[in-house]
């Protein structure tokens, strides 16, 4: 009997291993594809999507499709861009939307129900649909710069960060989790004479890594894959970001496959490593708010 | 005190003189990664531009071409767009429409012997004029139509519409190429506008009523536009010519690797079938499929933005800009027609003899422009969609019906496009 029941739990084991690896495999096979077909001759790499080769490096393999993407665009520069962009984004987001949060969360001021609710109404609305409108007040903005005041903040990097510092789904996020914190360590730290700040600053952030990592993983992924919006307000080449460094790989007609291909394995890597960096924080705050749903 | 002060000004003012000598003009340019010769001719064009004379200094952004024309909306959304625009020729009308753009004010005259398609003209004024212009042909060999007893067509003596149907259904009962015909199905986007519209032109339809621009009925779902509908999809029911889930790869090379006979292909896939067939290499005109053999015309272009405060300026870098030795030197950097005989005289592939000559020849023969309206820009969507779902299957009377009722309905949203 004790022989039956190690071996049903040994078969379950076995089970979902098989069903584990087979969910690693679906999602690593995007990114396998994309590294192998980096690597092989656009014609190579055709032939190849028809059969598991696509996913081996196999054939005429050489790191051609890298040279030939660097000669054709700045990825340097672009990739630059886009972690300065996006990293300067996450920082200031995480600030500016776990402020806000805890003033919704712990301080008393008037009306703040309704303003948390047009918030949280904001979240429906698709940033494209607000571009337009964007676009003219971005173009009719005043900043005073290093020559003085200026108007208009198209071709810059602030407005490719400013407008997307402050969002409804991260101040969500943060007050969800704020609201879960325990009001007596609040009540004790008012007690003993510590500001609003200094709580903020000591008790609450101190506790809320698995929302800053979540918050910061979202953001880093919406700023990081950011198209339209710098297509419209960057036209210098030395300010814009990866995803319209993409474009530099397609016209009308022909797509060279495979420095495509190494162009999306270069801008990758910025993504995997911050992923990496924050994946036990994240999946705590997935795991916590598994639990609590 | 105030003498020193006075000194000090005039120096900084002479220092500051020769930076302040040259007005910045800035141009757009959408070749950005583009793999050839072009972006360097025109970072050529410009720095020599720079260099003849001490008035304008033109600074040159180059931006992805698939971005290139929403990167120009944007811009002129902002009030930020530059002096001198880089356009494509049927895109122009729009630009025009829609103020982007001003009159080019060059003398005409100057533009005569000029091919068509490398005039952008909207109401009667021109506004953008190009360095070159694109030709497409039937692309094959001449031992593979000897070999099959099909007559090698000429400018004069094109194929008629049903033998060059014929000669597909001969080629494919060969069994010797998995098809007859290559229409690059692969290539979405303007191809389909640009490479059948002219199809379509030529069994006597069009994707708009040219004589008002109002309307595509009759034109696009008349007897002539069902007639080119059902042939279009008899190509893809009879097997000769692959559709729609066409690899780009095979539009690539399927005609180099024998997979095709026959591609309907651009000049600038040219050499490359030259290089590999050499003398065996054909390039044949459109079949005339009852109203004449047509190609479509028009490339990119330059011209000067509405909003540019230098508009001389912006029209003596394009006045630069046209001369045969540029249009030579584009031509053999990029493969591209050039615009006037005097430059392909000049040129490696479209001097007589040339490799390439035959093309100049259906650009000036063939060549229309594709329907001069702002609507264009719609309708060539809608064209396209249609004709991807004819070549599907669908019903072709309901494909086009359902294609006219949506330009119809856009003109009428555009208040008519301001014809």
């Amino acid at each position: 009997m004790a022989a039956v029941s190690h071996d049903n739990r040994g078969l379950r084991l076995a089970a979902r291993y098989a069903a584990l690896i087979l969910v690693a495999i679906i999602f690593i096979f995007p990114l396998l594809f994309m590294a192998m077909s980096s690597l092989k001759p656009d014609q190579q790499l055709l032939n190849d999507t028809n059969s598991l080769r696509a996913f081996l490096p196999v054939g005429d393999i050489s790191f051609q499709n890298y040279w030939d993407a660097f000669d054709r665009a700045p990825i340097g520069v672009f990739v630059l861009n886009s972690v300065l962009i996006t990293g300067a984004t996450v920082l200031l987001t995480l600030f500016v939307c776990s402020l806000a949060a805890f003033s919704f969360v712990f301080l008393d001021w008037k009306g703040k129900e309704v303003i948390f609710s047009i918030l949280l109404a904001t979240l429906i609305i698709p940033y494209e649909t607000i571009f337009i409108p964007l676009l003219l007040m971005a173009s009719q903005l005043p900043w005073i710069g290093t020559e003085g005041l200026e108007i208009g903040w198209l071709n810059t990097y602030r407005v490719q960060i400013i407008p997307f510092i402050a969002d409804g789904l991260s101040i969500f996020l943060f007050v969800q989790y704020f609201r879960d914190l325990p009001r007596e360590l609040i009540e004790a730290s008012r007690v003993e004479g510590a500001s609003w700040w200094m709580i903020y600053r000591k008790v609450v952030m101190p506790l809320s890594g698995p929302v800053i990592a979540t918050a910061a993983i979202l953001k880093f992924l919406f700023m990081y894959n950011q198209y339209l919006w710098p297509l419209m307000v960057v036209q210098e080449e030395a300010i814009r970001p990866v995803m319209v460094g993409l474009g530099y790989f397609t016209d009308q007609l022909n797509v060279p496959w495979g420095e495509v291909m190494a162009y999306l394995t270069v801008i990758t890597v910025p993504v995997l490593a911050f992923y990496l960096s924050l994946q036990r924080v994240f999946i705590a705050s997935v795991a916590s708010t598994g639990v609590k749903g | 005190m105030t003498r020193n002060m006075t000194l000090a000004a005039i120096c900084v003012a002479g220092l500051a003189a020769p930076a302040a000598a040259q007005t910045e003009l800035s141009l757009w340019y959408h070749g950005a990664g583009s793999a050839n010769a072009e972006e360097a001719l025109v970072n050529q064009l410009v720095e020599e531009f720079n260099a003849s004379q001490s008035d304008w200094q033109v600074v040159i952004e180059t931006f992805p071409q698939l971005a290139y024309n929403d990167a120009v909306g944007a811009a002129a959304l902002a009030g930020e767009l530059p002096d001198i625009l880089d356009v494509d020729g049927p895109v122009m009308p729009n630009w025009a429409w829609a103020g982007y753009m001003q009159p080019l004010g060059i003398d005409e005259a100057t533009l005569e012997d000029y091919l068509p398609g490398t005039i952008g003209r909207w109401n009667g004024e021109v506004y953008s004029v190009g360095l070159w212009d694109a030709a497409v042909a039937m692309t094959t060999r001449r031992s593979t139509l000897e070999a099959y007893g099909i007559r090698v067509p000429t400018l004069d003596a094109p194929w008629t519409g049903d033998e060059f149907t014929e000669a597909l259904m001969t080629i494919r009962d060969s069994g010797d190429f998995e098809y007859p015909l290559d229409l690059g199905m692969a290539w979405r986007g303007e191809w389909y506008p640009y490479a059948f519209s002219p199809l379509l032109q030529s069994f006597g339809g069009d994707i708009i009523d040219r004589s008002t621009y109002q309307s595509a009925e009759g034109v696009l779902n008349g007897d002539a536009a069902i007639a080119f509908g059902e042939w279009w999809q008899m190509l893809f029911q009879e097997n000769l010519a692959p559709g729609t889930s066409q690899d780009a790869a095979d539009r690539d090379a399927g005609l180099l690797n024998g997979t095709y006979a026959i591609s309907w292909n651009g000049n600038w896939a040219a050499l490359p079938v030259v290089e590999a067939f050499g003398d065996d290499a054909l390039f044949l005109p459109a079949p005339d499929f009852g109203n004449g053999s047509v190609i479509g015309g028009a490339s990119w272009q330059f011209g000067v933005s509405a909003t540019s405060e230098n508009p001389d300026g912006a029209r003596a870098f394009i006045e630069f800009a046209l001369q045969d030795r540029w249009f030579s030197a584009f031509s053999d950097g990029t493969g591209l027609i050039p615009p006037t005989a005097s430059a392909a005289a000049d040129t490696a592939n479209y001097a007589a003899g040339g490799a390439l000559e035959v093309f100049y020849g259906l650009s000036e023969a063939q060549a229309l422009v594709r329907p001069v309206t702002p609507g264009y820009i719609v309708q060539a969507l809608i064209f396209e969609n249609a004709l991807a779902d004819i070549a599907n299957g669908a019903d072709v009377l309901d494909a086009l019906d359902a294609a006219v009722d949506e330009i119809g309905a856009d003109i009428e949203a555009n208040d008519g496009y301001g014809h």
